[in-house]
């Protein structure tokens, strides 16, 4: 008996060390040579950061920053499940909508402190991006990038259908008729005898190409499609950005925007969502099942690549009744509370925050960098690669051309929430009135 | 004589089943037990949690989303289990009377070695509206192309039917090696009494078979109720919620919206459903005693 007891203990002893044993090995710290973690999720993206890690290390010997590179689509669950066995990395790449819920758990350290202390200047970023991730006197990031939406086009299908570039630089929109904006999109609407959308023989239940692609699932800001029109149209989501406590999605103005969606569904110029594709919209487009949809500037590289079969280019946004409005938005990076070196993090933030850095990143061409200088640069890059990509740098520099996507706290409720409201209103088992203002008043109680 | 001593294998038993009760201790026991207390409490993964009572049990029951993901997930597990036993049991009776290839047998099991995740992208692919090989097929027969994941109606049917051709091999071949068990020599005396393939699949094999069925159709349902995989890779639980099926809710209130108390509250119910569940069907259809007895 005695025996198998001491076994069993000591099979106990054997996984409860294995269970210890993976927990606490993070004690690098004292020696002075000190090892950062650092995560993003951009594949593209990692070369360049790659590049601004290796400049940091030779600017401070003791420092080494370790890349980790999480898909999107695993990002925020690792983040959170690393936080919670307090195992988080020092530095993570931060995105405007999931950060509340880490600044109401207090996960990210306040920079202010360092901000002051170090005279960090504000005003070398892209206008309003630095407060995106400010609340109530605290700071939780340096900016580091932006984006902005425009539309995308397959160039040789819509100058079959006799619509030049230039005809795409001034197009207008309004939830009533569309504008000039629907009479493009009629035209690059073509059926499977070649007919386009405008001809009175349409044939709107064989079309072989759709005008236009939306995208439905698009949550609760409609960053790619409908958010930017409805802004045009005079929608604001929420009371106060950042860190609203009220929204507005009963706004008519939005139920409009939506209803002009449905009604290009109704007349063919686009998929109807229970027959549309589960593919995504670039791969769609490339297939050449659609000419027109919205691109964010972060799908350059996938819409102009080199071997793309299909020729791309992008136009301007059209203007909406209160004038050309599109999302714009900035990654910040964060640096965990928790985390042991606090003074290195910082240090190496700054550093992701500096034109050190942007400028390295910026001038790779994968993103646009912050601070304005560095954005240009960025700019030259694309040039000199070939590709056209001035109307998302036009669009963020345009006075009051933009806005910022709504940031507060149960993003991901809401997101839910929003998007199963407008499917439903496109599905057609709602109207879209009706499910909106069911879905806003769902948002507001989570905020009771 | 008399130096023999009765040996009392129980002690070493226990030795050789410590490994699996520490496993199950650490990886089953213990964190059942720690779902059970979350679910009495507010917890969000960040933070600490703090003692809520019934609070997460009252709000389920009132969550009107909760109860469309179990009607939903009772659709897809209806769909699937009949579809699926139905045509499980036709072709292991085939398998049996007519031909016993064992690559035959190999081939039936292939769907089912085909992780589910690549299942899901495969159908994916084929079921898709615009560049899907199957609406091509429709669309070049006349017939109008379908949005299998993106019509609400087709949604479900759809994924009840990919899993359904993912496991009919491997339920076929569990009920297969059931009739394995039915003696031959009732086959050769009903042979001899001129009763045709029909009657004897109706009077012999279905009623022999019945509490390896039981089992079967217990371990598939609780296997169906399960369904997550499919749902995720195909349609995230749209469109609108026709296929926000019980598991991939639970997941989202643990994993996107980070309310793990709230989650593990409905996970606590779901467990006790299929206790229930489980316990019914296997009265019902009196698994633990066989006819042959």
């Amino acid at each position: 008996m005695k025996r198998i007891m001491t076994t069993g203990a000591a099979l106990l002893t054997l996984s409860l060390a294995a269970l210890t044993g993976c927990t606490s090995s993070d004690g690098s710290g004292s020696g002075g040579a000190v090892t950062l973690d650092y995560w993003l999720w951009d594949d593209n993206q990692k070369a360049s950061y790659q590049a601004c890690a290796d400049a940091f290390h030779t600017a401070n010997p003791d420092i080494t920053v370790k890349l980790t590179q999480t898909a999107w689509a695993q990002y925020w669950q690792n983040l959170t499940t690393q936080l919670a066995a307090g195992d988080a990395p020092d530095v993570w790449t931060d995105q405007a909508s999931y950060y509340p819920q880490f600044v109401t758990s207090n996960q990210i350290l306040d920079i202010q402190p360092f901000v002051d202390r170090d005279k960090v200047d504000l005003t070398q970023y892209q206008a309003g991006l630095a407060d995106l991730y400010a609340k109530d006197g605290k700071r939780y990031g340096l900016p580091k990038d932006w984006d902005t939406m425009a539309l995308v086009y397959n160039t040789t299908h819509l100058q079959a259908q006799g619509i030049t570039a230039a005809a795409l630089k001034n197009l207008t929109w309004n939830p009533t008729d569309g504008g000039s904006f629907e009479q493009v999109i009629a035209k690059a609407t073509v059926d499977e005898k070649g007919r386009n959308g405008l001809d009175p023989a349409f044939d709107k239940s064989k079309v072989k190409t759709y005008g236009f692609l939306p995208e439905w699932a698009d949550g609760s800001q409609g960053q790619n499609g409908w958010g930017n029109l409805a802004v045009s149209n005079g929608f604001g989501f929420l009371d106060k950005n950042p860190w609203g406590t009220k929204y507005s999605y009963d706004d008519p103005k939005l139920a409009a925007t939506i209803d002009w969606f449905k009604s290009l569904i109704a007349k063919g110029y686009a998929p109807a969502l229970d027959k549309a594709s589960t593919l995504s919209r670039d791969a769609l487009l490339a297939a050449r099942k659609g000419a027109i949809t919205f691109a964010g500037s972060w799908m350059i590289n996938s819409y102009l690549a080199p071997d793309a079969k299909v020729k791309f280019a992008f136009a301007p946004l059209p203007t909406g009744p209160v004038g050309r409005k599109t999302a714009i938005n900035g990654l910040s990076d964060a640096i965990n509370a928790g985390t042991e070196h606090k003074e290195e993090a910082w240090k190496w933030v700054k550093f992701l925050g500096s034109a050190d850095c942007q400028n390295i990143v910026g001038g790779n061409g994968v993103v646009f960098p912050a601070i304005k200088a560095a954005g240009d640069k960025a700019l030259a890059a694309h040039q000199a690669k070939g590709q056209d990509v001035q109307v998302f740098v036009d669009e963020a520099k345009a006075p009051g051309g933009t806005f910022f996507l709504p940031i507060s706290e149960h993003g991901n409720e809401i997101s839910q929430v929003v998007q199963d409201a407008v499917q439903s209103a496109v599905l057609g088992q709602s109207d879209s009135a009706t499910a909106l203002k069911k879905a806003n008043d769902q948002v507001n109680a989570l905020f009771k | 004589m008399g130096q023999l001593r009765q040996r009392d294998d129980r002690r070493v038993g226990w030795l050789f089943v410590a490994p699996v009760l520490v496993g199950f201790a650490v990886f089953y026991a213990y964190p059942a037990a720690r779902g059970v207390w979350y679910s009495l409490t507010d917890y969000t993964m960040l933070g600490t949690p703090s003692f809520v009572g019934a609070g997460n049990y009252t709000d389920l029951l009132a969550d009107r989303q909760f109860w469309s993901s179990m009607l939903v997930t009772a659709y897809y597990v209806v769909l699937n289990i009949a579809s699926q036993t139905v045509l499980a049991i036709v072709v292991a009776g085939l398998m049996h009377r007519l031909t016993r290839s064992v690559v035959l047998r190999a081939t039936l099991l292939l769907p089912w070695l085909v992780p589910n995740v690549t299942i899901g992208l495969l159908w994916m692919w084929l079921l898709d509206t615009n560049l899907g090989f199957v609406n091509h097929l429709l669309h070049a027969v006349g017939l109008g192309t379908v949005g299998f994941f993106t019509d609400a109606n087709w949604a479900m049917p759809a994924i009840a039917g990919i899993n359904t051709w993912a496991y009919t091999g491997y339920t076929a071949l569990l009920l297969y090696a059931g009739m394995l068990q039915i003696p031959q020599h009732l086959y050769e005396s009903a042979a001899i009494d001129g009763a045709g393939e029909l009657r004897i699949f109706a009077r012999i094999t279905l009623p022999l078979l019945r509490p390896v069925l039981a089992l079967v159709l217990v371990v598939s349902l609780i296997g169906s109720f399960q369904i997550f995989d499919t749902v995720a890779v195909t349609t995230k639980g749209g469109p609108v919620s026709a296929t926000r099926v019980i598991y991939f809710f639970i997941y989202q209130q643990a994993f996107s919206y980070f309310h793990m108390g709230y989650a593990a509250a409905a996970a606590v119910f779901l467990a006790l459903v299929l206790g229930v569940f489980t316990f019914a069907q296997l009265r019902l259809l009196r698994a633990s005693n066989s006819d042959l007895a």
